[in-house]
């Protein structure tokens, strides 16, 4: 007791021996954890690998047609087998993993960006900002999201880049309406009128203190994303309104080979598990952060 | 009170209020019309003199909290003048507005939810610098260093996150936040409330040996009488809104003169079992600030209402030297 007295302050007697936690260690900690969450990470890792090396790792040109070998089945040559131009599937799925990627990171990142800003003006000035924000994304919500990717495409034509920025289009008011209602919340909290009161302008506020405090949902929300964009990129491929022959676009592939199902079914076969594992991939993923950096989750 | 006593020549109060009124509008009905308003400020004056401390008390709900962010203008007035070093801070534009709040800083009532879980508390602390044009990094990381140990903090906890901290660091870094811009006047909301009993006698003395440190004048604002008994100068007593009763804080302790007053201290315990002490309950609950009384905004629970009480709101005025009252019974 004498010795807390004698002490002006028995706070500074603590040892430096722990170090600075930020939030995100913390979040990483607690996804290590989860099993099923990493080896989502992992299924994710090994595509994005995949693409990045694909001219190292496939053993045939994706394109080059060998009619001779036609709908060969699985073997130590073709592993996947060979579809009905003769060329090596798994060429074809190892080059393909580039554009489902590159289509989902882009697209979710377009959606992103600009749902941030929209959500952002809107949660944060409210009033008819937010009103006219928020009703061009009820509007955009009545559509069903494929409906209106389709009809995007149409407009703009089919391509994969097109595709891009439909699906990138259709995801914006997911984006904003997350982003809107996490700054409402966050806006109300003391640290910001505290920001108000040291004297900082909007600008800063926003920056500093609402956006970072938005973005652990933006992240659980934008892998999700990725995932039902690589479905959406494979189901306009599908369609025709994707990539376009000869590009080894999954859904496209599917499509192409469905007529031979019964005679080559590994023609189909491959690719569909090709976007299921990715798929797959990021959703656990995505839930596994969701545990980890949803504090409402935390117990 | 060893402050203000002494000082024989006038000064001009560095914060005054006159009349400030705070109504928030209720929107209603399908084209969102006010349909009424929260009356939770409803006219209050009174003045802070440079180096002292008022303390302003209350139930929850009373008007206390709005009253100190309306200084500040986190919130803005419904009507009203506050004068600041004379000027006054209600016609200021936004932009003129942010360069007068290095003059007047808050501590706030939540230490878990004032400070932002995403900063480290070197980046909490240099940011009021920052803002405030201090543009030499050297000399803000020094800053910060010299602000954690005048809390009472170390220098290592600066690259540490808040929820490394317990309730009572944390309050203190809201202090040390609130003092980064050598404010001359700080507003603090109901500042230990949230604290163990414990912390909240450390985290006063602080606030007290900061303010003899650097000339400091606190807004005390609180709805614990004894805590405010042990750090306020003077003492403001709010009722719904309005204020009842400000006076000398010994005076004001010794002497109530509101019934309202009067039946508050009486549910302060006396650490001596020999007391016998006289309670006033009051019975019923505090009125609606949508619906305030006519009159007396307290005759509905005051035990010596009288009839002119439900009719004629009564205005504040100095019945003994600094001491107001706003009551009927001293008429």
């Amino acid at each position: 007791m004498a010795e807390i007295v004698n002490n002006k302050s028995p706070l500074t007697r603590q040892p430096a021996e722990d170090t600075a936690i930020s939030p995100w260690k913390e979040g990483w900690r607690s996804f290590k954890k989860n099993k099923v969450a990493v080896i989502g990470l992992l299924i994710v890792v090994f595509f994005i690998l995949m693409a990045l090396f694909a001219d190292l790792l496939a053993p045939y040109s994706y394109e080059a047609q060998k009619l001779a070998n036609k709908h060969l089945a699985p073997s130590s040559e073709h592993w996947f087998g060979t579809d009905e131009y003769g060329r090596d599937i798994l060429s074809r799925i190892i080059f393909g993993a580039r554009l489902s990627l590159w289509v989902g990171f882009f697209s979710v990142a377009g959606s992103v960006i600009v749902g941030l800003v929209l959500g952002l003006l809107a949660g944060y000035y409210g009033k008819w900002v937010d009103m006219i924000i928020s009703r061009v994304f009820d509007i955009l919500l009545a559509f069903p999201s494929i409906l209106l990717a389709i009809a995007i495409v149409a407009v703009l034509g089919p391509s994969l880049r097109n595709a891009l920025i439909a699906i990138a289009i259709i995801n914006v008011p997911t984006f904003g309406r997350l982003i809107r209602s996490r700054v409402l919340s966050v806006k109300e909290e003391e640290y910001i009128s505290a920001a108000k009161a040291v004297g900082m302008k909007d600008g800063r506020i926003i920056f500093q203190h609402v956006l970072p405090n938005c973005l652990a949902p933006i992240i659980v929300q934008g892998t999700l994303a990725i995932a039902s964009a690589i479905i959406e990129c494979a189901a306009l491929g599908f369609l025709g309104l994707g990539a376009q022959p000869p590009t080894p676009e999954w859904g496209q592939m599917l499509a192409e080979s469905r007529a031979y199902i019964l005679q080559a079914p590994w023609t189909v076969l491959f690719p569909g598990v090709a976007i299921m594992l990715t798929v797959l991939g990021f959703n656990l993923m995505g839930d596994g952060l969701r545990d980890a950096l949803d504090p409402r989750m935390k117990n | 009170m060893e402050t203000g006593k002494g000082q024989t020549f006038m000064t001009q109060p560095l914060v005054q209020v006159e009349n400030l009124k705070m109504h928030f509008p209720i929107k209603g009905g399908l084209l969102g019309k006010t349909v009424g308003s929260v009356k939770a400020v409803d006219g209050i004056s009174f003045s802070i003199k440079k180096g002292e401390t008022l303390g302003l008390v209350g139930e929850s709900g009373c008007g206390k909290s709005t009253t100190g962010r309306m200084i500040l203008r986190l919130l803005e007035p419904s009507d009203g003048t506050i004068y600041f070093e004379g000027k006054d801070i209600t016609k200021l534009s936004t932009n003129e507005m942010r360069k007068t709040r290095s003059e007047m800083q808050m501590v706030f009532q939540d230490p878990f939810a004032s400070l932002n879980p995403r900063h480290t508390i070197g980046k909490i602390l240099e940011e009021p610098l920052i803002v405030h044009g201090v543009k030499d990094r050297r000399e803000r990381k020094q800053r910060v260093q010299e602000l954690l140990e005048v809390v009472g903090l170390s220098s290592y906890h600066a690259s540490r996150y808040p929820h490394q901290f317990s309730g009572g660091q944390r309050q203190r870094i809201g202090i040390a936040r609130a003092l980064a811009i050598n404010p001359k006047l700080i507003i603090a909301d109901e500042p230990v409330s949230a604290l163990d009993v414990s912390i909240q006698s450390q985290v006063l003395n602080l606030l007290q040996d900061l303010q003899k440190e650097y000339g400091l004048t606190y807004l005390f604002i609180a709805h614990d009488l004894g805590v405010v008994r042990h750090i306020s100068d003077r003492v403001g007593v709010m009722y719904l809104g309005q204020l009842v009763e400000i006076s000398e804080s010994e005076d004001l302790y010794r002497n109530p003169l509101h019934p309202y007053t009067q039946a508050l201290l009486s549910a302060v315990p006396i650490p001596d079992v020999t007391y016998k002490q006289e309670r006033v309950i009051l019975q019923g609950d505090v009125p609606s600030p949508v619906n305030p009384p006519k009159g007396c905004p307290f005759h509905t629970r005051c035990p010596k209402a009288m009839e002119q009480c439900s009719n004629i709101r009564p205005i504040l005025k100095e019945l003994e030297q600094g001491h107001h009252v706003a009551c009927h019974l001293y008429d």
